[in-house]
């Protein structure tokens, strides 16, 4: 990514110094979901004649979060860190962030991760809450992430594993073996976002008619609609709108 | 090969015509599959008036006995997490309250909640937005239970029940059209707070609503709890136990019907309420009977729960203090029936320019969210209602999933089916209470 200032192509106005609030932006696994300057009036770059017309936010990657994570994020890593040989293979990096934890899995390992966490007495996450998928499009190669919420009945804590997938290559386990109420979920992600769960026993669409093409929360994926007209004026459909960076 | 070995034929005076029968395919079939013509398959739904909505369900029945049941959702998919994608922050509040819509103020306190967490400013809600969404929820849940009640009722033959608790859902409704403006689908809890505040005459109609309803609950318990019929239906149906419920995520009173005490408002509590009074009502049977138990204890608790957040429901304000993301204007119902405030209008046409420019840019663009994500996990009448909200740091939501409790807790169906009989499919699918606006979304 480019400094701030040597981005004019796209009809911004050349800045000195670099803003404050450029580097404010997204981590990079969360590109816009919308890029600048689309939008009603047809304007190319930012349109914008404030002299900001050149800011580009910088995308930080997702960083690991040093230890102490506080509170029970510590023994939730230690315990996995002690029953789980694989550890250091597997989790990929330990991100805490407004009070939640996030363990970033490597794909392949995601089954045995979920049958440490359900059955290590220092763990206990009996319960599978959730899981979905966000699609981080640009982000290539962990371009689709599939999310776990894992809640511990016993010791009242909580922790999100993700694991990351290509669109090219959408493949991890299916936790079903594990926690068998992952089966539905595990079918809406599928059909939402193409991921392929191996050993899945039904792997099938959901929500979607079963001959439907695509999956829909894909972010290449448009939300269709039809333009409106009111009192004389036409109103284009929510995605061909006016968009904020 | 002649046609009459597939179908006897003969001559009429509008010309040649067959009569086509099975043929001999029972002879055939019946070799490898004696059972064959004992075992059907009914489909029962999508329209169906004991599947509770757009639910298909898919039973393989050996006389009455159902062999094996399959659940269809999706009938009812309208793509809500797509559309919050090109939807700014405040704006996702109208989508999501129309997801499980007898539970619209959980969906709303749940989306929230979760923007709050993203936005850092969970503990800046002021303790008035608190009570009143403590309020609306629990009389939320029990006009959801109501429904649970008069539906459930009317499935197993018991009609009369129907009519009474739609009858008492009406009386909250009417005492959130008071508050919101809507009977359903309010968008009354807004990220930072809710969107006006409540009126002093609901809270009279609500203090007449606790007064009314213990004699109205006695009622329902006269009618229901010592009826054979009822009993019959109920007792040793759909028996579902932790072990399963757990494997097969489900929550709520379906779980604590089986005897585990969750309840995330005790277990995990948001919005004040670890400073309530209040038990969790558990059953150990893990039957239709116990869930009906259960939900009747829960409208007790709620009642309860009502009438305490009455009690410290002090003058304030309802939304963050934060100007760049609290709207600038109480809202009132104008003569178009628009919500308007001609005070703010007259003071942003007339007076300030700045202000105009606020107003402006905070309801055509909105505020922006840090990017990360957050999960938020409320209790709602059906069990844990998620949400998992991710930001990229722009003025629209980039991901918000709901893990909806109709939708993990469907999955329950063929184990409570199967080996039962037909008639307690319906029971107990019913005592599920999936409502598939919120199943699929």
């Amino acid at each position: 990514m480019s400094a701030p200032n040597d981005r004019n192509d796209n009809g911004g106005v050349p800045v000195p110094v670099t803003p404050a609030g450029a580097s404010s932006g997204a981590p990079a696994e969360h590109p816009p979901s919308s890029p600048a300057g689309r939008g009603m009036f047809g304007i190319h770059g930012t349109g914008d004649v404030s002299g900001f017309g050149g800011l580009v936010r910088q995308r930080k990657p997702v960083e690991e979060t040093p230890r102490p994570y506080g509170g029970y994020f510590d023994e939730v890593r230690d315990a996995l860190e002690e029953a789980y040989p694989a550890f250091g293979d597997a989790i990929e990096k330990v991100v805490v962030d407004r009070g939640e934890l996030t363990l970033h899995v490597r794909p392949e390992r995601i089954a045995e991760v979920c049958q440490v966490m359900r059955d290590d007495l220092a763990l206990r996450f009996e319960l599978c809450s959730s899981v979905s998928g966000v699609d981080y499009l640009g982000a290539d190669e962990r371009r689709l992430h599939v999310v776990y919420q894992l809640t511990s009945m016993t010791y009242r804590r909580r922790v999100r594993l993700e694991a990351a997938v290509s669109a090219e290559h959408p493949h991890l386990p299916s936790v079903t073996a594990v926690y068998p109420t992952a089966d539905w979920q595990e079918r809406e992600t599928y059909d939402m976002f193409g991921i392929v769960f191996d050993g899945h026993p039904n792997l099938t669409r959901i929500l979607m008619p079963d001959d439907w093409e695509g999956h829909p929360q894909r972010k290449d994926y448009p939300l269709g609609g039809v333009p409106v007209e009111y009192k004389g004026a036409e109103i284009p459909p929510p995605d061909r709108r006016r968009s904020y960076q | 090969m002649t046609a009459s070995n597939y179908a006897t034929e003969r001559e009429t005076t509008e010309g040649k015509v067959f009569t086509v029968t099975g043929g001999d395919w029972d002879e055939v079939v019946s070799g490898t599959d004696p059972i064959n013509d004992e075992r059907i398959v009914v489909n029962m739904g999508p329209q169906h008036p004991s599947t509770h909505g757009v639910l298909r369900l898919i039973l393989e029945l050996e006389g009455e006995t159902v062999r094996e049941a399959r659940s269809v959702v999706g009938y009812l998919h309208t793509g809500i997490e797509k559309n919050l994608e090109y939807r700014n922050w405040v704006q996702g509040s109208t989508f999501v309250t129309r997801m499980d819509y007898l539970a619209p103020l959980f969906n709303e306190t749940a989306y929230a909640l979760a923007v709050e967490k993203l936005l850092g400013i969970t503990d800046e809600v002021t303790e008035r937005a608190n009570t009143i969404r403590v309020l609306m929820m629990e009389l939320n849940r029990i006009s959801s239970h109501l429904v649970w009640l008069a539906t459930t009722g009317m499935e197993l033959g018991a009609i009369s029940i129907m009519l009474y608790g739609f009858r008492e859902r009406e009386y909250i409704l009417e005492i959130f059209e008071m508050i919101t403006g809507l009977r359903m689908n309010h968008a009354y809890v807004r990220p930072g707070g809710v969107a006006q505040d409540v009126p002093d005459e609901a809270i009279v109609k609500i203090r007449e609503f606790l007064t009314m309803m213990p004699k109205k609950l006695k009622e329902y318990e006269d009618l229901l709890s010592g009826q054979p019929i009822w009993t019959e239906r109920t007792q040793n149906v759909a028996v579902l136990d932790v072990t399963a419920c757990l494997a097969l995520g489900v929550t709520g009173p379906v779980l604590r019907s089986a005897g585990l005490a969750w309840d995330l408002r005790k277990t995990m509590p948001y919005c004040g309420y670890e400073t309530y009074e209040f038990d969790v009502p558990t059953h150990t049977d893990g039957d239709v009977w116990g869930r009906y138990l259960v939900r009747l204890a829960e409208i007790r608790e709620s009642l309860k729960l009502v009438e305490q957040a009455l009690d410290r429901l002090k003058p304030g304000p309802v939304m963050v203090a934060d100007k760049k993301i609290a709207w600038p204007a109480q809202l009132a119902i104008g003569v178009d029936g628009m919500g308007n405030s001609l005070e703010h209008v007259a003071k942003i046409m007339g007076q300030s320019m700045e202000s105009l420019i606020h107003h402006f840019k905070l309801v055509t663009e909105g505020f922006r969210v840090p990017p990360g994500q957050v999960y938020v996990g409320i209790e709602s009448p059906r069990g844990e209602l998620g949400v998992h909200a991710v930001s990229d740091g722009g003025t629209r939501p980039y991901r918000v999933h709901y893990r909806e409790p109709s939708f993990v807790n469907l999955q329950a169906l063929p184990a409570m089916a199967e080996g039962g009989l037909i008639a307690d499919v319906i029971a107990g699918g019913a005592s599920l209470d999936p409502v598939m606006g919120g199943c699929d979304r």
